[in-house]
């Protein structure tokens, strides 16, 4: 690539590396290994820009973000299990913390519950919740319909509470 | 609208990405659904509470630099090639016109005009054996060495084995001449190394094969085909003439293959 094309990407993707990087960080669950996935997927990303001709420069590069750190994590699979655990659609109200309760909750809680979630759950609420993204976007770099980011999100979010009940009960 | 579709579009209706006949709808069942209130109501505490613990995680400053400085050694190999053809092609061109020019004017091509040349060919067959650099790919076969040079060069070197007549292609490198950056395919003969450089000639007229002797080395030139050939030596003139006539002869065919 010449100096141009380098410096048209830098201009068009560097930006985005904190997003790049807080969602890796999030899906890895580990400063290194984010740090790897993240020079590795820009590495691709580089590689791929001459083909890239969308608009939407923060979504294609979290998607090959994502996808490089999935490669890594099945790579990488029998380090930590991930908890899972028997969880009814419909939350109710002895299991939930109430909303004064999650008002109180601090943010080391908060990230150990959204660490303990299953990868695909934990992925839409880090790219929603915690960054802001649209749910089209969302659907592009996860690669499901529309309409599975809303029902995944649901059950992202009602695990998330059940969750942060265990700890809030666990600890009071 | 059921608590159940409730449900399904709560998130939906919590970031605002419901149309508007379905937020009017779910807030209408909101208003009538104790139990799905109570659920907007957690929803929307944990997402506050998400929003306000900032948990965004920031790229470290040296990943930023690690990944400009990457991006960089990625462009290297090629750029280097291209940026060194383009910086030199006008050095290059006013080269070619200068030797261009001799043979204009009439004179031998090992008159004095071309002495340039001729001193980096042999310096070039000189440090590759000072150096032990004689071969970037080592290979015997033709078929590999040609494809090795694609991309490195803005043109296909012209050259073959010739192990059966006492002359083996022992691999080929990048080298300079001229400032450019041309083939140079390594032969053996005995223990004798034979440095052959080819470059684009700067006319199709073809020159036969002529020898001189510089600085203890024999070097043969002609030009064939639109190329410029140079051998280079210690091996005995008669030898390498008979190297030269073999290129010479193979050049014929290989271009009409
Ligand atoms: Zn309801």
């Amino acid at each position: 690539m010449q100096d141009t094309e380098r410096a048209s990407f830098e201009e068009a993707v560097l930006p985005h590396l904190d997003a790049a990087y807080n969602l890796a960080r999030w899906l890895t669950r580990n400063e290194a290994d984010a740090d790897d996935c993240v020079q590795e997927a820009f590495l691709r990303a580089y590689r791929f820009y001459a083909g890239f001709h969308g608009v939407n420069c923060r979504a294609w590069l979290l998607t090959i973000v994502r996808n490089t750190c999935c490669t890594w994590l099945q790579a990488h699979r029998a380090r930590k299990p991930t908890v899972t655990f028997d969880e009814e659609m419909h939350s109710t109200a002895s299991t939930a913390p109430d909303a004064e309760l999650l008002g109180k909750i601090d943010r080391e809680l908060l990230r150990k519950a959204i660490d303990e979630l299953p990868l695909e759950f934990r992925e839409v609420i880090v790219l929603r919740d915690i960054d802001g993204t649209s749910y089209k976007d969302i659907a592009e770099i996860v690669g499901i319909p529309l309409g599975t980011v809303m029902s995944r999100l649901t059950r992202a979010r009602g695990r998330l509470q059940h969750g942060l009940a265990r700890q809030l009960g666990s600890e009071s | 609208m059921d608590c159940q579709q409730a449900k399904y579009l709560l998130p939906g209706y919590i970031d605002r990405e419901l149309d508007l006949v379905h937020s009017v709808e779910f807030e209408e069942h909101l208003e009538g659904c104790s139990a799905c209130k109570s659920a907007h109501e957690q929803q929307q505490a944990l997402q506050s509470a998400i929003g306000g613990a900032s948990l965004s995680y920031r790229a470290p400053t040296e990943l930023r630099k690690r990944i400009q400085s990457q991006l960089r050694r990625v462009d290297e190999p090629k750029m280097t090639w291209n940026r060194r053809l383009r910086s030199n092609s006008a050095l290059a061109t006013a080269a070619m016109l200068l030797v261009a020019a001799t043979w204009a004017i009439g004179h031998n091509w090992a008159g004095n005009k071309s002495d340039g040349v001729i001193d980096q060919v042999v310096a070039s067959h000189v440090r590759s054996l000072l150096v032990d650099h004689v071969a970037d790919v080592a290979s015997s076969d033709r078929h590999q060495v040609k494809p090795w040079f694609s991309g490195k060069l803005d043109y296909a070197p012209e050259f073959d084995d010739f192990a059966s007549q006492g002359f083996p292609l022992s691999g080929g490198r990048l080298d300079y001449v001229n400032r450019r950056p041309v083939a140079a395919m390594v032969y053996g003969r005995r223990k004798h190394v034979i440095n052959l450089f080819c470059w684009p000639a700067t006319s199709e007229r073809t020159a036969p094969i002529q020898l001189l002797d510089r600085q203890g080395y024999h070097l043969a030139h002609w030009v064939k085909s639109g190329l410029e050939f140079w051998a280079v030596s210690d091996l005995n003139t008669t030898e390498l003439r008979e190297f030269a006539e073999l290129l010479q002869a193979a050049g014929t065919d290989s271009a009409a293959n």
